[in-house]
């Protein structure tokens, strides 16, 4: 029987020639990352294993960005302490509160590449996997065990295959395709399952676009969510790859516990309903209902072309007067590109409050934090109750284009009709 | 005999520990939020040995380990859960936070309820209504984890993971 990406990878990594989805294996991990919320509780976990020395500091990243800068006295704290155990591990790739968010990093820096096995400290560490990586998130104490010996344990996943048909049309974009994909599934119908992007359509799509979709594999519960690597993904890669790689692909003959398929060409803008992501609709739908809040930025939606997508239905014009727009940059790199090209420009003169890169509105941890009652668009990845702030305000979730066109009109606005 | 408290399907991360509080690590600063977005009253009302039973995908979201953490300083023993979401469930072992999957028991209880349960056998009780209830046992690698009191316990023992 043949396997899967996931399975092949996950053998080569706990160095078996066959892996079949239920079996315990013990893999070696290619790529450790942890981030400023995770990390303090890995190194307490790791002091009290007793472990003076990370396994292989060359393969550790350490990226400040869920509260960059920092946004209290006990998270300004928990950096110094972080600087400090860099220093003495000597890690060399460690990211401060200036690079941007962790999942946009790595891949911009080469470390996610086909074929490896990563673990993060974070949930949507499953973003790689649109460079033909198995890459999971994992806790801080699971971490900690990685730090030590470089291995973890893992039940190999079953493969669910999700083939997308067709082309995108015009302003609607790869996270309406996740977002209505993830409305079918359910926000458990993955869980602890890989699923495999695939087909023509997908290999249409951007990597930017790649990785929008697989942020939001672990929404559905995934485990994993991979894209096959291709001729995108080689081109992609070129003068960021750390290291050589060999891209991995299915089988023919390998087994998936269930497929789907989608055809791209008939999706229409959708949006996620509070306070669940599988909450799905046409933007139609729910279109007049008034927002507060605009947030454009994260790790699902942050990168140059989201940015590009927005600036292009606010050029000239002015958000509403009852908006507050926020844009956020996912990393320096797309910052720096969005400002010689003008985009944050746009957003500026359109009334746009543009910050520096990090998590920043997505969690509610500081930058636009909601008040009871508020609504809020947002291009991030979850609208559960108290994610951005009161468990009283209501966040719908959207592409960057319905971000946009909704701040404009000051109400939910299908981005076809601006 | 523990009591319980009742919640529904989805109960998320955010839920159980906003983001907000996340710098402070210290489990007893995180159990004075612990459910604050399901449940404002909870960390007043919570008691020492108290039993969570919820519907499917508890704990969907983020990694964050200050959840299981948060619910443990708070004094609850056990997670009963229709489903639970995967980063939860292995970082609520790890935290030596016993978790059992139990289908169609979060419609059959209701908040004060007491419980019995049996890990090993994989039972669930409610001694209020009498009715029994079938879980997945634990296998007994998870098992072992949760008695040595947490991952690192057990990894300080044992040194590897699998044997
Ligand atoms: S942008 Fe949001 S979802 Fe992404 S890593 Fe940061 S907090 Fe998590």
């Amino acid at each position: 029987m043949g396997m899967t990406i996931a399975e092949k990878i996950l053998a080569r990594a706990s160095g078996k020639k066959h892996v079949a989805p239920g079996e315990i294996v013990e893999a070696g991990i290619d790529v450790a990352m942890v981030n400023d919320i995770t990390a303090p509780l890995t190194v307490d976990a790791l002091r009290g294993l007793g472990v003076k020395k990370v396994w292989d500091p060359k393969r550790v990243v350490v990226v400040f960005d869920h509260q960059a800068p920092a946004t209290s006295i006990e998270a300004a704290r928990d950096h110094v302490e972080l600087r400090k155990f860099v220093a003495e591990q000597r890690i060399p790739n460690f990211y401060d509160v200036n690079e941007g968010i962790c999942h946009e990093v790595l891949p911009e820096r080469g470390f996610a590449l086909p074929g490896r096995l990563i673990v993060g400290a974070d949930s949507h560490t499953c973003t790689y996997g649109a460079l033909g990586c198995f890459a999971t998130g994992i806790g801080s104490t699971d971490m900690a065990a990685v730090l030590a010996t470089g291995g973890l344990w893992f039940r190999v996943p079953e493969s669910v295959k999700i083939s997308v048909e067709g082309r995108l049309k015009q302003r609607v974009a790869s996270k309406d395709l996740i977002l209505r994909i993830i409305g079918d599934v359910g926000a458990d119908g993955a869980t602890y399952r890989s699923v495999e992007f695939a087909g023509k359509g997908m290999r249409g799509i951007s990597v930017a676009g790649r990785m929008t979709v697989c942020n939001m594999g672990v929404e559905m519960g995934a485990k994993a969510a991979i894209v096959p690597p291709d001729e995108l993904t080689k081109r992609w890669l070129a003068g960021r790859a750390r290291g050589s790689y060999k891209p991995v692909h299915s089988d023919r003959d390998a087994a998936y516990a269930e497929e789907l398929s989608y055809d791209a060409a008939r999706l229409e803008p959708q949006v996620a309903c509070p306070h669940s992501v599988d909450k799905v609709g046409a933007v139609r739908e729910v279109d007049g209902v008034e927002v507060d809040q605009a947030f454009l930025g994260s790790c699902t939606n942050g990168r140059l072309e989201d940015l590009i997508d927005a600036a292009k239905i606010l050029k000239g014009k002015r958000v509403s007067k009852r908006v507050r727009m926020l844009v956020v940059p996912a990393s320096r790199e797309v910052y720096l590109e969005a400002l010689s090209r003008g985009v944050l420009k746009t957003f500026v003169e359109a009334g746009v409050l543009v910050e520096s890169p990090s998590c920043a509105a997505c969690m509610g941890g500081h930058i636009g934090i909601l008040a009871p009652g508020e609504i809020c668009i947002s291009s991030s990845n979850r609208n559960f109750r108290g994610r951005q702030g009161s468990p009283e305000a209501e966040i719908y979730l959207a592409s960057p284009a319905t971000v946009a066109a909704s701040a404009l009109k000051g109400k939910i606005t299908d981005p076809r009709d601006v | 005999m523990a009591r319980v408290w009742v919640f529904g399907d989805d109960i998320s991360t955010d839920a159980i520990i906003p983001g907000r509080y996340l710098a402070k690590r210290e489990p007893r600063e995180l159990a004075k939020h612990a459910m604050e977005g399901a449940a404002p009253e909870f960390a007043r009302k919570v008691r020492g040995g108290d039993i969570i039973i919820a519907g499917k995908n508890f704990g969907c979201g983020s990694s964050r380990e200050h959840a299981p953490i948060a619910l443990k300083a708070a004094g609850i023993s056990a997670v009963v859960a229709e489903s639970f979401a995967r980063i939860f469930y292995r970082n609520a072992i790890n935290q030596g936070l016993p978790v059992l999957t139990c289908a169609g028991v979060s419609k059959r209880f209701s908040r004060g309820d007491r419980v019995g349960v049996d890990f090993k056998k994989g039972v669930v009780r409610n001694l209020t209504t009498g009715e029994t209830f079938k879980a997945e046992p634990l296998p007994r690698f998870v098992l072992a984890i949760i008695r040595a009191g947490g991952l690192l316990q057990y990894l300080k023992k044992h040194r590897t993971f699998l044997k």
